[in-house]
């Protein structure tokens, strides 16, 4: 009995038909598909990307040259030589982030004591030279200068949880 | 105008009939080829977007509007990569397997009528000579995959000779209640024979045979969920592995342009071909009856067109044995007993299918 069932259901292709009412009805949905260049998915505010170096809003910049990045960073990415500046402060000569190297962990935003490395949002970066991947101090400070506010308004957003 | 016009009649006249007859057979063949070479080639475009969407994505709408011309753009990229004939490879086998491929599927449509008189050769054995000449698809593979000299081609090659020629057995016994139950083999007369309202096309009297009929196409045309010819994830292309460029497009061409043969033949052999679905029913046949006939075939052509897609994005692919067990235990033995239903309805003259 329980196998003339089986056989009749196999042969009314129940299943089948089941299986092709599931695809025809994904087939009337609404898709997901993002149109890459002119639309993107929406992004963290904690997203780590490019790193930037931020200065203080009377232009002077952040970093004190403590060298905790340089410590924390488990690549090895960071690189920093420091001098006494004219008056006095300890500054960096030297400030830079191979990016070919960097896992883009974060650690060293969670180590600077100044705030001045971040990791910003901006990813459409790359590199058509064996060094072009290599950022220096002054590489970092433009584009810190020319996301400030978006980084100001990103750790601004997440200071509750600092 | 006109002048141009008895110019041209002159020059025709003055060709000698040999050279008429030639020329007609010409204008013929161009007529139906280039025609479906398109459809193969936009065939493969609604695959992608068809496929894509039950994905629930997009597919291709990059080039041209709708993403339209993808289709040209791969047809050039194919048309300019070099072709590769591996070592030890038959070349005259290697280069005779795509024509022998592509040749039968073509060469079936001159049989096949769009419209009472719309046919190339108006044959009194059509259907058989449609059976003949696609069973010939079977040397391409078997040539093509001998000829490549790989094992994963040969394979390949194996697995579909025994699968098109099992299924062959079985789409026959399917043919041949069909054409029982329509009295003749003459597609024409079959498409006639469904005359009258939707009610009489075959696909109803004949539903078991219908849906064994168009299972064994796809598993003929070595498709999805049938395609362990090709089995990507097992054996890499199957039979077509060593081909690229425009060999590897002819193999392409030939299985859709197969694919498409399947689905009119369908729609003619079922669905009443370019016979319109108002027919019979008051008020609905005199609004429609303006619509000429081969609008109504190519609509059920893009239904079963569809099917095959549908069929693609949902099944996954047969194991091999249950291929056999399903052609030759399943299929065969419910074609023929539906055979003799139809056989013992059409001697007792049943209406309105079979009287």
């Amino acid at each position: 009995m329980n196998t003339a069932v089986r056989y009749l259901r196999s042969l009314l292709l129940l299943e089948l038909l089941a299986g092709l009412a599931l695809t025809l009805k994904h087939f009337f949905r609404p898709k997901v598909t993002v149109q890459f260049p002119e639309e993107q998915t929406p992004m963290s505010n904690r997203f780590r990307g490019l790193h930037a170096l931020r200065r203080y809003p009377n232009g002077e910049e952040r970093c004190i040259a403590c060298k905790l990045c340089e410590a924390v960073c488990p690549a090895l990415a960071i690189t920093i030589d420091s001098e006494e500046r004219e008056d006095g402060t300890r500054r960096t000569t030297k400030y830079d982030v191979d990016l070919s190297k960097c896992i883009y962990c974060g650690f060293c935003e969670e180590a600077c004591p100044v705030d001045s490395i971040v990791l910003t949002r901006h990813i459409h970066y790359h590199a058509e030279e064996r060094n072009g991947l290599h950022y220096d101090k002054q590489m970092l400070l433009d584009h810190g200068d020319a996301l400030e506010t978006q980084i100001a308004a990103d750790r601004e957003q997440d200071s509750a949880f600092r | 105008m006109d002048s141009l016009i008895e110019i041209f009649l002159g020059m025709w006249q003055w060709l000698p009939v040999a050279a008429q007859t030639v020329l007609v057979i010409l204008a013929q063949i161009i007529a139906i080829t280039i025609p479906l070479m398109l459809g193969v080639a936009y065939f493969t475009y609604a695959e992608r977007r068809v496929i894509g969407s039950m994905q629930v994505r997009i597919g291709p709408n990059r080039v041209g509007y709708f993403g339209l011309l993808q289709p040209i753009a791969d047809g050039v990229k194919l048309f300019f990569k070099e072709i590769v004939v591996p070592v030890k490879a038959n070349p005259l086998l290697f280069y005779l397997a795509p024509v022998l491929t592509i040749a039968p599927a073509l060469a079936a449509w001159a049989v096949v009528p769009f419209q009472p008189g719309w046919v190339v050769a108006d044959i009194n054995l059509g259907l058989l000579y449609v059976l003949a000449i696609t069973s010939m698809g079977v040397y391409g593979v078997i040539i093509a995959g001998w000829a490549s000299n790989s094992r994963y081609a040969f394979l390949g090659a194996m697995r579909s000779a025994a699968q098109i020629i099992s299924y062959e057995i079985a789409m026959g016994f399917a043919l041949i209640s069909v054409l029982v139950a329509a009295g003749s083999i003459n597609l024409t007369d079959i498409v006639m024979a469904q005359q009258g309202s939707a009610a009489h096309w075959f696909v109803l009297p004949l539903l078991p045979i219908f849906v064994v009929y168009f299972i064994s196409a796809v598993a003929e045309t070595n498709r999805a969920p049938f395609d362990v010819a090709e089995g990507e994830s097992e054996i890499v292309a199957g039979f077509h592995v060593e081909y690229s460029g425009m060999t590897f497009a002819v193999f392409f061409l030939a299985e859709y342009a197969n694919m498409i043969l399947i689905c009119t033949l369908t729609s003619l052999l079922f669905l009443g071909g370019w016979l319109s679905p108002f027919e019979g029913i008051p008020g609905l046949e005199a609004l429609f009856s303006w619509v000429p006939g081969i609008v109504w075939l190519f609509t059920k052509i893009l239904m079963m067109g569809f099917m095959y897609l549908w069929f693609r994005a949902t099944f996954p692919r047969y194991r091999y044995d249950q291929i056999m067990r399903l052609g030759w235990k399943v299929f065969i033995p419910i074609t023929i007993v539906w055979l003799v239903l139809v056989a013992a309805a059409v001697v007792a003259e049943l209406p309105w299918w079979f009287d």
